[in-house]
This record gives structure tokens, sequence and C-alpha cells, in this order.
């Protein structure tokens, strides 16, 4: 797979050679119509989400729900939000959960990828067999609610953090990264008498930086995002990660409500304010994806393909 | 023999049968009795060579053994008749229960329910494979033929988006853009007519789990095409062009050949999940159309044991589910192997 990919990739074209033919007017604007209306089809929801957010209630009331074209800017669904409550709680526990959770992700997939990065090492190949069998076989669901809950994780944040701390899919891109730093830089390093633990500080990770991101994003996101498993290990409401107010918020009556449901919501919350909660939810998302973006594609290919 | 899935993207270490004895310290002289022309190192000058490489492997093998192999060494609870009130705690229950052989599965085959959770699963599955499969391939196609590299890297930008999204915040923006109060049928009134709401009919749910499926991840799914699209050698089109190939002949005969081993691959690996439709898109819209339509295998296992507290019988719906789609990964890999295609990881 990556051999397919490695191979020399060509430089993407960014003239036409002689020998093609001249693009058909129909082929030109069909091809116009799909790709505008798919992006289209990402921007223009995020567009009415974000002006109804900021939309006043008569502004909403005037457009029948949701609204298009802006009117003013109107503010009151965040200062209600932030004033405390549901969200705002929900908020925070989601960013610890990323913040701790991407930390510890990150450690254990860095020191376990550099870990595994040597073929003759002791234990090499049970080691890797071990680490990428869990690729094939998934966890089971019911026997690891069972464990969680036996481990006494449930409504701690642990249960949130610990079970995913470790992807095979990203062990595998951070892996042959590290793989791919050269020999010689290494070996000098042992000559300076640096152990192991140091040429990965000192050597690896700075040279790294690129995939180290790209990785650290998927786990923020994926912590980020996290929503069964608050609905299997998280009862009391106020340890709500925001997904799960999200759904409560949104899509109550769509989907499940277990212990606490939706208590803490007294009336139904205004079209305003739920657009500002999914604002809120997207937000973080939105805002650090740019800077990432230019390097997860390598991130991706190394890691061939699935996720 | 069983293969893993790293095989094709590390070529140079086959990896190791799994199965056996895992621990590292057994693996030392059980491997140098194996291979005899290695040079044999005695264990002990391994281990002091070695020490911080096992040590920094030590957390990761910690945290995959209590959440992964251990919950699959769980899975024997569905040949049990689990209850998790004998003992203090779930584990010290699983001791206390009884066994019961195969009564689970003879129960679980008699359930008209997971019937409907079977079809459901394979229809939904056949259905994505023609209406989801081949739009990244188009998509990706589209993308490498632009000129522009500010417009294509736009394009890709915002495609690339919504992956990121959860699936509470996919269904909240279909929710709000075709739901029964979203801008779809709001607009629909205002122009006087009956609005519709796709988002509770349980006749069309198929078709549109497959729309937020693709909504979010056909951009995604481009990338690995676009990997191998630029692989294709620019000669082989400018030879065909000079041979009288129009656009089209090119395409079929160039371009999808070229692909091909990309597809194949991803082709084999959506057969192995073929059980697996996602998750927590149904769990969410369940309740909105209604257990017939949207009840999948994964849904079927978490509704039928987490929450109703039948945790064997979920434990044998799941342990079904895992051992057919094992089957299934690997036949469909041999199929591949007859085909002449690499397939995910080859016979050593």
């Amino acid at each position: 797979m990556t051999a397919t990919i490695a191979r020399k990739p060509s430089r993407p074209r960014t003239r036409r050679p002689v020998w093609e033919e001249r693009p058909t007017p129909v082929g030109q604007t069909g091809k116009a119509v799909l790709l505008g209306l798919l992006v289209l089809s990402v921007l223009f929801p995020l567009w009415v989400i974000l002006v109804t957010s900021l939309s006043s209630r008569e502004t909403i009331a005037q457009a029948g729900g949701l609204v298009v074209i802006p009117k003013g800017i109107d503010t009151s669904a965040y200062d209600t939000i932030f004033a405390g409550g549901a969200v705002t709680r929900a908020l925070w526990i989601s960013t610890l959960v990323t913040v701790i959770g991407t930390a510890i992700a990150l450690t254990v997939t860095v020191l376990a990828a550099y870990g595994l990065s040597r073929p003759r090492s002791l234990g090499y190949r049970w080691l890797l067999a071990y680490f990428l069998l869990p690729f094939l076989i998934y966890p089971p669901l019911v026997p690891k609610y069972l464990v969680v809950t036996g481990l006494g994780l449930k409504d701690t944040i642990w249960a949130l953090v610990l079970p995913p701390a470790i992807s095979v899919f990203n062990l595998v891109v951070v892996r042959g990264f590290f793989q791919g730093v050269p020999q010689e830089l290494l070996d000098s390093a042992r000559m300076d008498g640096a152990n192991d633990f140091l040429t990965l500080a000192r050597i690896v990770l700075p040279l790294s930086r690129a995939v180290i991101a790209v990785v650290g994003l998927f786990y923020a996101v994926s912590y980020w995002n996290v929503w069964f498993d608050a609905l299997l290990f998280i009862d009391r409401n106020d340890m709500y990660p925001i997904q799960r107010v999200l759904q409560s918020y949104l899509l109550a009556g769509q989907a499940p409500h277990t212990s606490g449901g939706t208590s803490g919501v007294t009336m139904p919350p205004t079209e305003s304010i739920k657009m500002a909660v999914v604002v809120l939810t997207v937000a973080p998302i939105v805002a650090v994806y740019p800077f990432i973006q230019r390097h997860f594609i390598k991130g991706v290919l190394i890691g061939a393909i699935k996720g | 023999m069983m293969g893993t899935r790293h095989a094709s993207v590390d070529a140079g270490s086959r990896p190791a049968r799994p199965g056996g004895s895992t621990s590292p310290a057994a693996a030392g002289p059980t491997r140098a009795g194996r291979t005899g022309r290695r040079r044999r190192v005695p264990l002990r000058t391994r281990l002091r060579r070695d020490w911080q490489l096992l040590a920094m492997v030590a957390p990761g093998f910690v945290i995959l053994l209590v959440f992964s192999y251990v919950p699959i060494l769980g899975n024997v609870i569905a040949f049990q008749d689990y209850n998790p009130y004998l003992g203090s705690n779930p584990l010290e229950a699983f001791l206390h229960s009884d066994w019961i052989g195969f009564g689970q599965f003879q129960l679980l085959f008699e359930d008209p329910a997971f019937w409907d959770a079977f079809r459901n699963t394979l229809a939904i599955t056949a259905f994505q494979l023609v209406f989801f499969f081949p739009l990244p391939i188009l998509l990706a196609i589209m993308l490498h033929n632009l000129l522009s590299s500010r417009l294509r890297g736009f394009i890709q930008t915002v495609v690339y988006l919504p992956h990121f999204f959860s699936w509470v915040l996919v269904v909240s923006f279909f929710v709000a853009m075709l739901g029964g109060a979203g801008l779809l049928a709001q607009t629909m009134r205002e122009a006087g007519m009956e609005p519709w709401n796709v988002m509770t009919n349980p006749d069309t749910f198929i078709i549109l789990v497959t729309a937020e499926a693709v909504w979010k991840d056909v951009g995604w799914g481009t990338i690995v095409f676009l990997a191998a699209l630029s692989t294709i050698d620019q000669n082989l089109y400018e030879a065909a062009a000079a041979d009288g190939a129009g656009r089209w002949r090119r395409l079929w005969h160039i371009t999808l050949p070229g692909l091909r081993p990309v597809i194949v691959l991803l082709l084999i690996l959506r057969l192995g999940d073929a059980l697996s439709v996602g998750f927590e898109q149904f769990l969410l819209q369940r309740d909105a159309v209604g257990r017939q339509a949207s009840e999948v295998l994964d849904t079927f296992v978490y509704h039928f044991s987490i929450a109703t507290g039948n945790y064997g019988y979920g434990a044998a719906a799941g342990l079904f589910k895992a051992a057919v789609g094992l089957c299934l990964i690997l036949a469909a890999n041999k199929v591949a192997h007859m085909l002449g295609e690499r397939g995910i990881y080859s016979r050593s």
C-alpha cells in the first residue's frame, strides 16, 4: 500500500498538457456545479447555524425558525450560556477530557511507537503482534463495559480518557515516521552516551513535530467528540461532556434517554441557544483544523488506510 | 495462520503469529531456538540492552491488556448465564455465574429482532457499497484534474472538515436542515407546500443514513485515491492521447487500472466490516424512525444487553458478529489473492 503510494508521487498538474483536448463547456459546467454544491453543502449549514445563534428572538420569529440572512448581531444566546449552567459545565468537562486525554494518549503512543521501532530488540515480533492485533479484533462492547464498570471508573473522566488512550492506527502512523529517522543520527546519539529515553526526547521528537501534531489532532478530536462512551459510563448529568448536552438539546426525542435524561433543562431552549451550542461544539475543531490540515495527508498515508 | 492488517504497511518485518504465549520474556528463548542462524545473544544481555524499550512499551501494553485483551477474553460470558449482581463487582460475578454452553446463541438465532437487525445491516452495507463507495473515487478524479491548485486546496479543506465532526453534530446538522422544524420544512411551509420530514421517515431511512455518511466522509475518502492518482505515470496519458484515445478511454484504460489495487484493498476492508455500518449514527436516530428500520447489529448488542441488563445475550450477539466479521475479512482477502491482487496481507 505504502509502497504503491511512495513511488515517486508526480506533482499535481497546474497547466493543461498540449496533447490534451480542450474541455467541453457542458463538462466544465457540470463539474463546477457538482463541486460547488458539495462545498456549499458544508459551508451553508455552518453559515445558517452561526447566523441563527447570533440572531435576536424577533429575527428568528420573523424568519420562522432558522435565519439565513443576518439582521444585526445579538449575543444574548452566548451570554445566557456563559452565565453558567449545563453547557458551561459540559464545555469544561470536555476541555478537561480533551487536554488530559490527548496528553496521556500522545505520551503512551509515542513511547510505544519508539519502543516498537527497532526490529531486533527483545521480544520485538511478539510485542508488535500484540499491539497490532486489536486492529483486527475490536474489543467487544459488553465485556468492555463490564471491565470499565468493574474497575470503578464509572462517573469519572478516566472512563472516557483511558480506554481509547492508544489507537493502533495512530501507533502505526507514529512508528512509521520514527522508522524513517536516519540510523546515523540514532547511532551518533548512542556514541555520545545517550540512552533510549534521551534519544527519543532530543533527537527523534524534534524531527517528528509534524506527525505528532497530526496524531495529537486525531486524539484531541476523538476526545472532544466522545459521546457513546459518555452514554455508557457517565450517569451523573453534571459530568456530561458537551456532545451529551448537544444531543439532549437538539436531538431530544431523537435519541435514547438514559438515566438522568435531560434534567437541568427546564424549559425548551430557544432556537438561538440551540444553535449557539452547535457553534460552540464545532468551534474548537474548526479553529484547530487549518493549522494541521496541511500535515495530515502525509500522516494518513503513512498509516495506510482506515480511519 | 492469521496475518495482521499491518503487513502491507511495513513490508520489512513479517508479523509474528499471534496466539500462544505473548509474554515478552518467553519470546526470547523460543525465537532463539527456532531460528538458529540468528546470532545467539543471552537473554540477560538482551534484557540489559533493551530494558528501556520494554519500559517504553509498558504503558501501552497495560492499556491494551485491560481495555482490549481482557474484554476479548471476557467474550466467554456469552457461554454463561451471567449475572452481574453475584459477587461484589462485575469481574467477580463472572467467577460465580453458571456455564450454560450455547444456550444464549440458541435464543439469539430464534429471536426475530436479531434477524431484523441482521437484515438491516446487510441491506445498508449493500446500499452503501453501490451509492457511497464509488463517490470518493469520482470526486478524487475530479479534484485531480482541476488545474488551479488554489481552488483544489480550498475544496479539499472544505470537504475534509465534516470528517472531524461527531455523529451528534452531523445528525444535528441534518435535523437543522432537513428535520420537521428545519430549514427545508420552513421554506416549504412558506411556499405553501406540505413539508416532508425525512428525519423520521422509516421508508427512506436507508437513503438518509447514506446521505449523512457521504456528507461526513466523502471528502476524507478521496485522500487515498488522490495519492494513488499522483503515482500514475503521466507519460501513459500522453502516449494514449497520441494513439488517439479520448478522455473517457484514457479514464477507463489508464486511470481506473491505476487505482485498481487501492480500490480492491478498500473493498476488502469494507467487506470485512460488512457487519459494521456505524453505531452512533444509528443509535442517535433509532427513536426517531423506530427500531424496525434502524436497528443494526451493533445497536442490537447495546439495546439487548447494557440497556436491559441481559449481558450474556448481548455478548453472544457481539461474539457472533465478530466471528462472522473475521471470516468475512479472511475470505475477502483470499478472493483478492485469487484475483492476483496483493490484498491486506500476503501469505508468507
